[in-house]
């Protein structure tokens, strides 16, 4: 413990060495205001399409079709007061339209409503930005709404860049309050009043996230960077899903059940090096531990080859571990008399791949002397998981930048 | 037990290679920054990957440490 202690001192004190050098101001740095004006657009779009033998809703067995068709507008607007500052202002707005074959067996008899669903979720953010200090400090709301699910968020950001701006620290602060208006399958609706019993609702629940997000990003050379993420998560409320179905080893039939509170820590490195003059390395690391007993190891990487000065391939790979959690067992393998239980195999042990292409476009065409589509990207990928699970995603990202 | 102890060599090699790195890495100039500008080297998730973190998110017990959120919404189905 004591290794652990003074080592983390020396990376505390080698980081504040980094940035003592940083608090000399550069008077010869000019600094021009400039109104309120577009900055950046963002249409993404994606289909994702999944196949599966372990659905959650019907005990760990049945059908995972689902579909789900997703679009992302957000829009960057910025400012300059002349004195160094620079104001953001963004707004985003997203549209998912799923179906979902499992979830239409939430009643066993008849089709549920949230067989098929749209979620919406708009969010805007602020940030100011000083390009004197290289201090950014923002603040983001959120909001998203489903048929049975209701999350409201609020964030903080500060980032502090050296005078060289060769390191950067950043810290991200995020709460989400949401409320799960709690549907239960047919099966347990018989002692609900008539009214209640259609529907199977049985009033609503909170679950409440904090998350505080640590990066230190460093330039090691004029072709190599890199980034430390260090994420603490605390989860509390309703954690397990309402109509989840649960089939014990004796054969009797309950709904999932997991404990209140969820502690997630994640640590990530992200290492990017510029080869050669075409060819980049983008590779990403993340180890993760919770309470629940879980464990995880991700790792990705991806290879942008440049064709052209607009024009780049990118193949990429991710290869996904994870061990299940203390209280996760198969269709009638969970314990009779167990204090928590599931058979939601997203919580179950395996390995998945991921892998695919995308292209990219970098026209900087001219629209109306206003602004410019500045990136167009195509990417395809498969998803593979061991326990049979497989899907497949086309996204598709057009940018408009303003000058 | 297990668990704590390789956590903890974990993070303990994981700081030896921080200091490491922070220390010996040279100054590039804003000048000298071309490949480090270059769209394909933010050291963040690109704006498409965000789509593809969100399934990958609802499919998958862990999450974080992406630079996107870790909580929030339901994906239960």
């Amino acid at each position: 413990m004591l290794k652990i202690n003074l080592s983390l001192l020396g990376l505390i004190f080698s980081v504040i060495q980094i940035f003592a050098q940083s608090f000399i101001i550069d008077s010869s740095m000019i600094y021009k205001k400039k109104a309120l004006s577009f900055d950046e657009a963002n249409i993404i779009s994606s289909y994702y399409h999944q196949e599966g033998i372990h659905s959650a809703i019907t005990g760990g067995t049945g059908t995972e079709k689902l579909s789900d068709f997703a679009n992302v507008i957000d829009l960057k607007l910025n400012r300059y007061d002349g004195r160094g500052k620079k104001y953001t202002y963004g707004a985003e707005f997203g549209v998912d339209y799923y179906t979902s074959a499992s979830s239409d067996k939430i009643d066993a008899q008849v089709s549920s409503a949230s067989s098929s669903d749209v979620r919406v979720y708009p969010s805007i953010n602020y940030s100011v930005d000083n390009e004197k200090t290289g201090l950014v400090l923002g603040g983001n709301v959120a909001f998203s709404k489903e048929y049975d699910y209701t999350s409201i968020g609020g964030g903080f950001n500060f980032n502090k860049k050296s005078k060289s701006q060769n390191t950067e620290f950043g810290a991200r602060l995020h709460v989400f309050l949401d409320t799960y208006s709690q549907i239960i399958p047919s099966e347990f609706r018989s002692g609900l009043p008539p009214r209640q019993q259609k529907k199977g609702e049985i009033g609503n629940a909170s679950r409440n996230t904090y998350d505080l997000s640590l990066t230190l990003s460093q330039v090691m050379s004029k072709r190599f960077q890199l980034a430390l993420t260090l994420d603490i998560a605390y989860q509390s409320g309703l954690l397990s899903t309402p109509f989840h179905r649960v089939y014990m080893n004796d054969g009797s039939l309950l709904r999932e059940t997991l404990p209140g509170s969820r502690i997630k820590v994640p640590i990530g490195l992200r290492a990017n090096y510029f080869m050669g003059e075409r060819f980049i390395i983008r590779s990403f690391y993340r180890y993760y531990q919770d309470d629940w007993g879980m464990t995880s190891h991700t790792l990705q990487i991806e290879f942008p080859y440049r064709i052209s000065s607009v024009l780049s391939v990118t193949p990429f790979y991710r290869y996904y571990h994870q061990t299940r959690i203390d209280h996760f067992a198969p269709y009638l393998e969970n314990m009779a008399g167990a204090e928590y239980f599931s058979s939601d195999y997203d919580l179950s042990g395996f390995d998945s791949q991921f892998y695919g292409m995308g292209v990219r476009h970098t026209p900087l065409k001219m629209i109306a002397n206003l602004f410019a589509i500045s990136q167009l990207e195509l990417r395809g990928a498969f998803y593979n998981r061991s326990d049979g699970l497989t899907a497949g995603i086309v996204t598709f990202h057009v940018q408009f930048k303003g000058f | 037990m297990f668990r704590q102890k390789r956590l903890r060599n974990f993070i303990f090699y994981l700081t030896i290679s921080g200091m490491l790195f922070f220390t010996s890495c040279t100054t590039v100039k804003p000048s000298d920054k071309a490949y480090l500008n270059d769209g394909e080297m933010l050291l963040t998730i690109r704006k498409l990957e965000k789509l593809e973190i969100s399934f990958q998110l609802y499919r998958e017990g862990s999450a974080g440490a992406t630079g996107g959120k870790s909580g929030g919404g339901c994906g239960c189905n």
